[in-house]
């Protein structure tokens, strides 16, 4: 997953990683050949005892030092570059990848697992490669380069090298092998504490509200102690690497003095190699330290990367069609043909063989109890999910035909809870519509019934909205959501339960206005009190997922048991006093 | 930012783990003496080596003083300075019972030495994670006692940066950087010590690299700072905008705003990248440089050991030695020039962390406050004044008082200030004049806890928690039992549709439950304020999302909770309403009439209009 994830996305970087490895290989030649220059020195310099023969190498020494500077800083310049290039990219992908999603991915994975996805393990990948552009390319071509200039040396003690970089290499992947489950945990747990203190912001009225700050705390302290111990069992293991890797290095330079000092006494080594040979070995094993340093990293951006890939990877199931449909008559006829949803998993669907059609200038009103899918029912239309049986139609197409933003644009929605986006009133009156001018901003809010609180407000139209529209009231809210979607003067209109914030009086002058507005539109309507639909053209009353009812206010009343008891509940309502 | 300081903060926060961090730097100490005194003893063994090498070849019998003596009758003046330097035993090959002896001690120092140094890992990994978890466990608490207007003031994805982004990268930090500042310092030191017992102009040459690598160091790492916190607040406002468009995802889709929100975040994506390039580059020359001023030690102590071979003043093993030395000395400085990224990265993240702990609090409880037995539930407003907004008159002078046991309607235009109300009553904002009391003793003087444990509330907005529909129930009260929780799910409706869910009372509730709708979620949330049984009810519009027949349920069962209980009902279906003892009609913050609902009909003022409005206007809508 990882290897493919930075293949896939490292493509467009290439070049800059070219000149990493050319860079880094400049560089690591140069401190491959400075040991072979000491050993020079001090087997033709010191022994000869020529001083001039020494400075001379000394000064060709620092030479190639600033060459090997140079080389170092043009190498982190193109690794810095194509790491955080590749961050960017990532996230932008993953970012994009959301944005395709439907409803029903978001809500799988959790939009705060998303959010950590599209930062925290974005983060991990790029420091991965960070790191390797910084450190780990070089970490090969020294140990090779090592290799090659330790054999120079002497061929008699190259079993030494046989025997210690394997040794390494296996004790450091005893370590790591262990590690990794302990850095899958880590993410998941980090998603936890993010999850659990998202909650907590968004609910921290009812948090305070029921004095369940300790209970919250609580929750949090679990959240946290997860990531702590499993933190906690992660640096054990990291704990040993360091060690392991000295005691290898360590012992391995003792062997070669021993070893070493029997091939001097048989003169078949000179003392200048014995000492270059110990930096070379010393040189490869802090290469395969170094690689193995890296790879520490590895598990914990692996687990990231799936995590990453994950997200891409999955297909929204509302896809955009291969040839959609781009153009239609500009009506607004909304058709259900045989509709029936279910949610993945769910035992029973929760919308049964539906067949309705809501035309132009005419307004369709769906009533029935709490959870009789009425809401799923509207998030049909705009495609946020797409039906399991049957299809709906717009102006005579498929909704899966027609192309997405076609489709948005002759939508009007206004949801259940209206979120507002942080920003002003103005850009949240926009939203669907850029181009409006204040003056139709000012319309769209006395439509809605608004004019009256934004004037009231410092800035009016650049009155500043919080995030979700925390800092306006819920019929505030409302209000400004209505506007919003008058805004856009799409030619559907679906009011999802959008008046149940708003007093009695504000209601009414507001469905006053909108009856002149939307006149020519159609208009689906989600209610729960019967004033509210009573005027529609069609009423549909709904039951468990199923039509049980459809007609006018008066009709219904007649023929409809389930719809009589509806009114009567609420006239009783009424009475009771 | 303010590097100095919010280090200093940073190692402050390790203090509750004083005892090991003292372990730590002891264990270090011990390992890196272990580790120093190796490559001395190494060099001793080369200086074996290369005097056997050399006593071989002479001939046997003759003393060190005669071959010297006679190397220079012969003119070979530097051969005999070379040997001068050795302790030659002519004649004999190198003296393997020596050298195996010595390795043997050096094999052993470098076992305890790795021993020591995994001790020191060990116990440095505990301090770390332990203190990140005390800054998260401070981040939350701190969450608990700061003011409602800082959350409404502060994107909720920037203050979750903080808490996952920001923590995360100070434990790395934190990780990487500890364990290894305390060794390369140590190191450093150790070496520095050992360098000047073999010679001390060699160690002069190293010495020089101190102040060059600081000034190195400082100079880049200013640069680089800025850069870091630019790129901790990027992501931070990155995560909040990501937060906000996957939270209104279906919003964004349907007002084909897609385009405009991925054009935005390209851009806040960009300039992340450029801030984080900028800092990663600018800090990444730390290490090369510091590599170069380590080679320039290397050439230096090369020329100058060669030099002091040649002239006899050192042996070969004590130069290869001190070569050994100055990797062992630069090495950890360029380590600590390494970790410079890391550790300005993490001040920075810890600076934001540090922000967010510093933040005002609301105002605590008062030093006398009270935590009073339960009373009737008398509760009164006496010439309240409140603006959220100090230019945006609220509510002014507003005086109420309600009788334990009587239900109070508050009625009026949204916007009138109804929900400020309720948000005075639970003390969430504090009063700019005026004083609110229940039975008698004003709120500011009660706890905070013991206020809100009285006063059971039910929003307009249902939130609930990700898990069972049970465990929130039982939010409402501490220790409540099962049969408790069937009760109050019974009396408000929910054990209803809960018996048609697959998964009934364990039906988890996930963050966009897609099983349970919006009315159900609401009759959870009164179960849950059932279950609270508070001595005052507040109902914020609490049966909005409830249809009317589910409703009529909701309010027998309210009725019966009402009884002997004081409560505030806020709603716009005057139908829920017109029970209530007392109505008071709410208009731009005052109260403009009170009393029942017939008397109110009778004046035919602004709560009869309201009432006309709601029965005789819809019928004629079109809508």
């Amino acid at each position: 997953m990882l290897l493919r994830l930075l293949l896939r996305y490292l493509r467009p970087h290439t070049r800059l990683l070219i000149g990493v490895v050319v860079f880094q290989f400049g560089q690591s030649i140069a401190s491959l050949y400075l040991p072979g220059l000491n050993a020079d020195i001090i087997d033709n310099g010191v022994a000869k005892g020529d001083t001039g023969y020494i400075i001379r190498l000394g000064l060709i020494m620092l030479l190639i030092t600033l060459g090997q500077v140079a080389c170092a800083i043009i190498a982190v310049y193109f690794g810095a570059k194509a790491a955080m290039a590749l961050g960017r990219d990532l996230r932008g992908a993953v970012f994009h990848q959301v944005g395709s999603f439907s409803e029903r991915e978001v809500s799988r994975f959790g939009a705060p697992s998303l959010i950590t996805r599209t930062t925290n393990d974005v983060q991990q990948v790029q420091m991965l490669v960070l790191m390797t552009c910084t450190l780990l390319v070089s970490a090969p071509i020294l140990a090779i380069g090592g290799v090659i200039a330790a054999l120079q040396q002497d061929v008699g003690l190259s079993w030494l090298l046989v025997v210690a970089v394997p040794v390494l290499l296996l004790s450091i992947s005893l370590i790591v092998v262990r590690m990794v489950p302990q850095f899958r945990l880590m993410q998941v747990k980090i998603d936890a504490v993010n999850r659990v203190l998202r909650e907590q912001l968004t609910g921290i009225r009812v948090v305070r509200a029921f004095v369940r700050e300790a209970v919250e705390t609580e929750r949090f302290e679990q959240a946290n102690l997860g990531v702590t111990l499993t933190g906690l069992r992660a640096g054990r293991l990291f704990a040993l690497v360091f060690p392991v890797v000295m005691l290898v290095v360590n012992v391995t330079s003792v062997a070669v003095l021993w070893f070493g000092s029997f091939r001097i006494d048989s003169g078949s080594m000179q003392i200048g190699s014995l000492i270059a040979f110990l930096s070379y070995l010393i040189q490869i094993l802090m290469a395969v330290m170094m690689a193995t340093f890296m790879s520490i990293m590895i598990p914990r951006a692996a687990v990231s990367a799936d995590r990453i890939s994950e997200v891409l990877d999955t297909e929204s199931s509302v896809l955009p069609h291969h040839a959609p449909v781009t153009s239609l008559r500009a009506t607004g006829t909304v058709q259900f043909r045989d509709v029936s949803f279910s949610y993945p998993g769910a035992e029973s669907p929760v919308l049964h063989h539906l067949d309705f059609d809501a035309v132009p200038g005419r307004t369709t009103a769906i009533i029935g109890s709490t959870g009789s899918g009425k809401t799923t029912l509207v998030s049909l239309i705009p495609r946020l999910f797409d039906t399991t049986g049957g299809s709906v139609l717009v102006d005579g197409v498929d909704v899966r035909e027609l192309e997405p933003d076609l489709l948005w644009s002759r939508i009007g929605l206004i949801p259940q809870k209206p979120y507002l986006f942080s920003g002003t009133v103005a850009s949240n009156l926009r939203y669907g519509n850029p181009d409006a001018s204040d003056d139709e901003l000012w319309e769209a809010l006395d439509i809605a019934q608004a004019r009256d609180f934004v004037t009231a407000m410092p800035d009016m139209l650049d009155g500043r909205i919080a995030q979700g529209g925390t800092n306006v009231s819920g019929g505030q809210r409302q209000r400004l959501a209505i506007a919003r979607a008058l805004v856009k003067t799409p030619e559907i209109y679906l009011f999802d339960d959008s008046f149940s914030a708003l007093d009695t009086a504000t209601d009414a002058r507001l469905r006053r206005a909108l009856g002149q507005r939307v006149a020519g539109a159609t208009v689906i309507v989600v209610a729960q009190r019967v004033s509210t639909i009573i005027g529609a053209d069609e009423i549909l009353v709904l039951e468990h997922g199923e039509i049980v009812g459809r007609g006018t206010h008066d009709e219904l009343l007649a023929s409809s048991p389930t719809y009589a008891e509806i009114v009567g509940s609420q006239l009783r309502a009424e009475e009771v006093a | 930012m303010n590097f100095g300081p919010s280090a200093r903060r940073l190692l402050g926060r390790l203090r509750p783990d004083r005892a090991k961090v003292i372990g730590v730097v002891l264990l270090g100490i011990v390992s890196v003496a272990l580790t120093v005194a190796g490559p001395k003893l190494l060099g001793n063994a080369t200086n074996l080596i290369v005097d056997g090498f050399f006593s071989s070849k002479l001939p046997a019998g003759a003393t060190q003083a005669q071959i010297i003596a006679g190397l220079r009758a012969n003119g070979q003046d530097a051969q005999a300075t070379l040997l001068s330097g050795m302790n030659l035993n002519p004649g004999h090959g190198i003296d393997f019972g020596a050298l195996g002896s010595l390795l043997s001690v050096v094999l052993a120092l470098y076992l305890f030495a790795s021993v020591f140094q995994w001790l020191q890992a060990f116990v440095l990994n505990g301090v770390t994670q332990r203190t990140v978890y005390r800054m998260r466990r401070d981040v939350e608490s701190k969450i608990n006692r700061l003011p409602l207007g800082y959350f409404d003031r502060t994107p909720r994805g920037e203050l979750l940066s903080r808490v996952t982004n920001d923590i995360d990268n100070i434990s790395t930090t934190l990780q990487q950087t500890l364990s290894q500042l305390v060794t390369s310092v140590l190191t450093v030191l150790g070496v520095l010590i050992l360098m000047f017992t073999i010679s001390w102009e060699l160690a002069l040459i190293a010495l020089v690299t101190i102040p060059l690598t600081l000034f190195i160091t400082t100079t880049i790492a200013k640069r680089s700072q800025k850069k870091f916190v630019a790129q901790w607040a990027h992501t931070g406002a990155l995560n909040a905008q990501i937060e906000e468009a996957f939270t209104g995802h279906a919003l964004v889709k349907v007002f084909g705003r897609q385009r405009e929100v991925t054009a935005r975040f390209a851009d806040k994506n960009d300039e992340l990248f450029q801030a984080s390039f900028s800092a990663q580059f600018i800090s990444g020359i730390i290490m090369p440089s510091m590599m170069f001023v380590g080679n320039l030690v290397y050439v230096g102590i090369a020329v100058v050991g060669g030099l002091k071979i040649a002239s006899g003043t050192l042996g070969i093993g004590d130069v290869q030695a001190f070569i050994q030395y100055s990797r062992n000395f630069t090495q950890p400085l360029s380590q600590l020039g390494s970790m410079a990224n890391l550790l300005q990265s993490g001040v920075a993240s810890a600076e934001r962390v540090f922000e967010l702990l510093d933040a005002e609090e609301q105002s605590p409880d008062a030093g006398d406050a009270v935590a009073p037995t339960p009373g009737p539930g008398r509760l009164a407003f006496e010439h309240v004044s409140f603006r959220y907004d100090p230019e945006t008159p609220l509510i002014d002078d507003l005086s109420l008082t309600a009788n334990p046991g009587q239900t109070i309607a508050i009625v009026g235009p949204t916007g009138a200030g109804k929900t400020t109300l309720v948000n005075l009553m639970m003390r969430f904002y504090d009063l700019d004049s005026g004083r609110i009391t229940l039975d008698g003793v004003d709120i500011t003087r009660i706890t905070r806890d013991s206020l809100r444990s009285r006063l059971g509330m039910v929003l307009q907005d249902t939130w609930l928690f990700g898990g069972t529909i049970r465990d929130n129930i039982a939010y409402g009260r501490t220790g409540a039992t099962e049969a408790e929780i069937l009760e109050a799910a019974t009396a408000c409706y929910v054990d209803r549709f809960v018996h048609a869910l697959p998964d009934g009372y364990d039906t988890v509730l996930d963050d966009e439950a897609s099983n349970v709708s919006a009315g159900e979620k609401q009759l959870i949330t009164i179960a849950r304020a059932f279950l609270a049984r508070p001595s005052v009810l507040i109902l914020d519009e609490a049966t909005s999302s409830v249809d009317t027949r589910t409703e009529l349920l909701v309010q027998q069962a309210m009725r019966a909770l009402r009884t002997d209980r004081t409560s505030f009902v806020i709603a716009h279906r005057l139908s829920t309403i017109r029970d209530a003892d007392l109505i008071l009609v709410m208009e731009a913050g005052s109260i403009v009439e009170q009393g029942t609902h017939a008397e109110l009909l009778a004046t035919e003022g602004a709560y009869y209009r309201l009432y006309n409005a709601q029965f005789a206007a819809p019928v004629a809508e079109g809508v």
